[in-house]
């Protein structure tokens, strides 16, 4: 055993780059909310790409390492701290055997990644070490770290050395304001004009229901739907449809009141008309969005998701080039 | 049996989005199966997830390796070839014990009473009234008395939708609670629209609650025999025949799950949608008769 959870933080858990192929099961995605930060702080202490982090939530754990390791945060600006010395994000330091890793209070961001040379070494399970919460399986017993937990490391690998940094133009930019692109669809023809129009004119605040699940948006002008007499097994209310699968970023919007956008560890279906789905290059930096930022949703077209797409794996290769030596 | 054409959406840059029909029936659900059953034989690279659900379907793929207008027009020519083929199905037949009116779920249900169209029934008296049965006992029968085929699996990890297999006019049908409950036990035997469902964790949930099953549905530790294969048990197509059971045969059966010795009955059977049709049930008492038979 190499990590003692001295204190666990607000929701930390471990987490790599997911788990495909059981969603039509109701087991969804999961992995680090922000894979290009997950990503980052992985290839700084030079660990495979798929290797298990620690997912840290607004409020950082508190950790005793038991074993000389070397360690990288990205993401949130989070900044870390051995026995209460600072210590940089985005760059690859030592701890050693008998250290406290700590951090500071949160400055930007939602969301930090912190990888430690080998990874995070909890067993496989249907091919990730994600933890799924709400099925109680996956990453360290299947739940949040909890204080007194034991976390094992893997073996460094080949590549890890301490002072590896990232230059500060490939870092996860963190705004409080943001656009998120959106593929009007699925279910968006059953909403009024005026709605349908509205939807992409509000400012939008996060509310504080926003955690793996989805995120949920609030202060927007209430969405109605199209009169139409409900279909057979649809159930009673104008936003119930019968019931389908969600697509992973799919903006779904209980009794047209509050927008959800849901993200890795979304429940897999339900009743609820989806409206459009962010864009898998805008899926990161929702994961970093706090409470009461605000956001605008911005209709694209299938071209322009797509173009989005590659700029964000053009950049996730220029990631790659940087940390690579 | 016309459905009309399927709509077709995409859901950002990674799904497929297919609503068969707009209303739940069996033909949507038979479709949806036949058509995900094809685009899984056909192993389309590019493709990650197949997700059937009622009466629509979903997939997600990468648009790096197949292009969305192609998986698109691919959808779309797979339904234009389909013909009746597969409106048969090999399948498995589950008898699902249930305590209905637990003491476990009516503590839940009165907690969140204010939650309910009629906070001064029991969901089981909600729904027997809603559904004009004369007492609980009766819609309990009607419940218990006739199969339902899991139409989707999800929500959460391994919850199967129940779809009712009966003529639509005597189809249970019973609104969701006004506003979500934040608790619901695990394994409660739930409803909202015209389905049912089996919570297969602990947790959020709107549906009516009529009972609780000992059975486990999914479980990651894989205790018992039928989940060894794998965690969770139901797969869409599945016919589930609920029976009712009192306390005492609740209290041993979850004795057997703890010692990990609980099993279910569960049979292999060809199902036809054709011949169903012409008589649910007539054919309800063969399925029964496979069920328990020999």
């Amino acid at each position: 055993m190499a990590i003692e959870v001295l204190k666990p933080g607000l929701a930390t858990t471990v987490q790599d780059a997911g788990r495909e192929g059981y969603y039509h099961l109701g087991i969804p995605l999961s992995g680090a909310l922000d894979q290009y930060s997950f990503l980052a702080a992985n290839l700084l202490v030079g660990n495979d790409e798929n290797a298990a982090a620690l997912e840290c939530t607004l409020l950082g754990p508190e950790l005793a390492f038991r074993r000389d390791a070397i360690v990288a945060v990205a993401g949130a600006d989070l900044q870390p701290k051995v026995n209460g010395e600072p210590r940089p994000g985005y760059e690859a330091f030592p701890v050693k055997s008998g250290d406290v890793l700590s951090f500071a209070f949160l400055k930007a961001g939602a969301r930090a990644y912190l990888a430690v040379a080998g990874g995070i070494d909890v067993p496989m399970v249907l091919g990730s070490r994600s933890t799924y919460g709400l099925g109680a399986f996956g990453g360290f017993r299947g739940r949040a770290l909890q204080g007194g937990d034991l976390l094992p490391i893997g073996k460094p690998g080949a590549m890890a050395r301490a002072g590896r940094k990232l230059a500060a133009e490939l870092r996860q930019p963190l705004p409080r304001e943001l656009d998120l692109r959106v593929v009007p669809g699925l279910y968006y023809h059953r909403l009024t004009e005026q709605s349908a129009h509205d939807f992409f004119e509000d400012v939008w605040s996060v509310a504080p229901e926003a955690d793996r699940i989805g995120y949920r948006y609030r202060h927007g002008r209430p969405l109605r739907w199209k009169d139409r007499k409900q279909p057979f097994g649809a159930g009673s209310d104008p936003s119930n449809i019968v019931d389908a699968g969600y697509p992973f970023g799919s903006i779904q919007v209980p009794g047209g009141l509050e927008p959800i956008v849901l993200h890795r560890d979304a429940v897999s279906g339900g009743g609820y008309a989806m409206i459009g789905t962010v864009i898998s290059a805008d899926m990161d930096a929702i994961a970093q969005m706090q409470p009461n930022n605000k956001a605008r949703f911005v209709a694209v077209d299938m071209e322009q998701a797509l173009a989005a797409r590659r700029d964000y794996r053009a950049r996730t290769d220029r990631l790659r080039a940087a940390l690579s030596s | 049996m016309s459905l009309g054409p399927a709509r077709y959406s995409f859901g950002g840059d990674e799904h497929v989005f297919v609503e068969l029909s707009e209303e739940m029936s069996l033909e949507a659900f038979f479709k949806g199966m036949a058509i995900t059953n094809a685009v899984k034989r056909l192993a389309i690279p590019g493709v990650t997830e197949i997700c059937p659900a009622n009466a629509s379907y979903q997939i997600r793929f990468r648009p790096e390796v197949v292009k969305p207008d192609d998986l698109m027009k691919l959808l779309q020519s797979i339904e234009a070839v389909m013909g009746d083929a597969e409106l048969e199905l090999e399948t498995r037949i589950i008898e699902i014990p249930v305590f209905y009116g637990d003491p476990w779920t009516r503590e839940t249900l009165m907690r969140f009473r204010e939650r309910h169209q009629d906070p001064k029934s029991t969901d089981l008296e909600y729904a027997a009234r809603i559904n004009h049965y004369k007492s609980v006992d009766d819609f309990v029968k009607a419940h218990s008395g006739s199969p339902w085929f899991v139409s989707m699996v999800g929500f959460v990890a391994g919850l199967p939708f129940l779809f009712q297999m009966v003529e639509r006019e005597r189809q249970i049908e019973a609104p969701k609670y006004l506003r979500p409950r934040t608790d619901t036990p695990k394994l409660t035997i739930g409803h909202g629209g015209c389905f049912s469902c089996i919570y297969s964790v602990r947790g959020a949930g709107g549906y009516q609650m009529f009972g609780i099953t000992p059975a486990p549905i999914f479980d990651p530790e894989q205790k018992v025999p039928y989940l060894k294969d794998f965690m969770v048990f139901f797969r869409p197509g599945d016919i589930v025949k609920f029976k009712p059971i009192d306390r005492a045969a609740y209290d041993r059966a979850v004795a057997e799950v703890e010692r990990g010795t609980f099993d279910l009955r569960i049979r292999p059977v060809r199902f036809s949608l054709k011949r169903f049709l012409v008589n649910p049930t007539a054919y309800n008492h063969g399925l029964e008769e496979v069920l328990y038979g020999n």
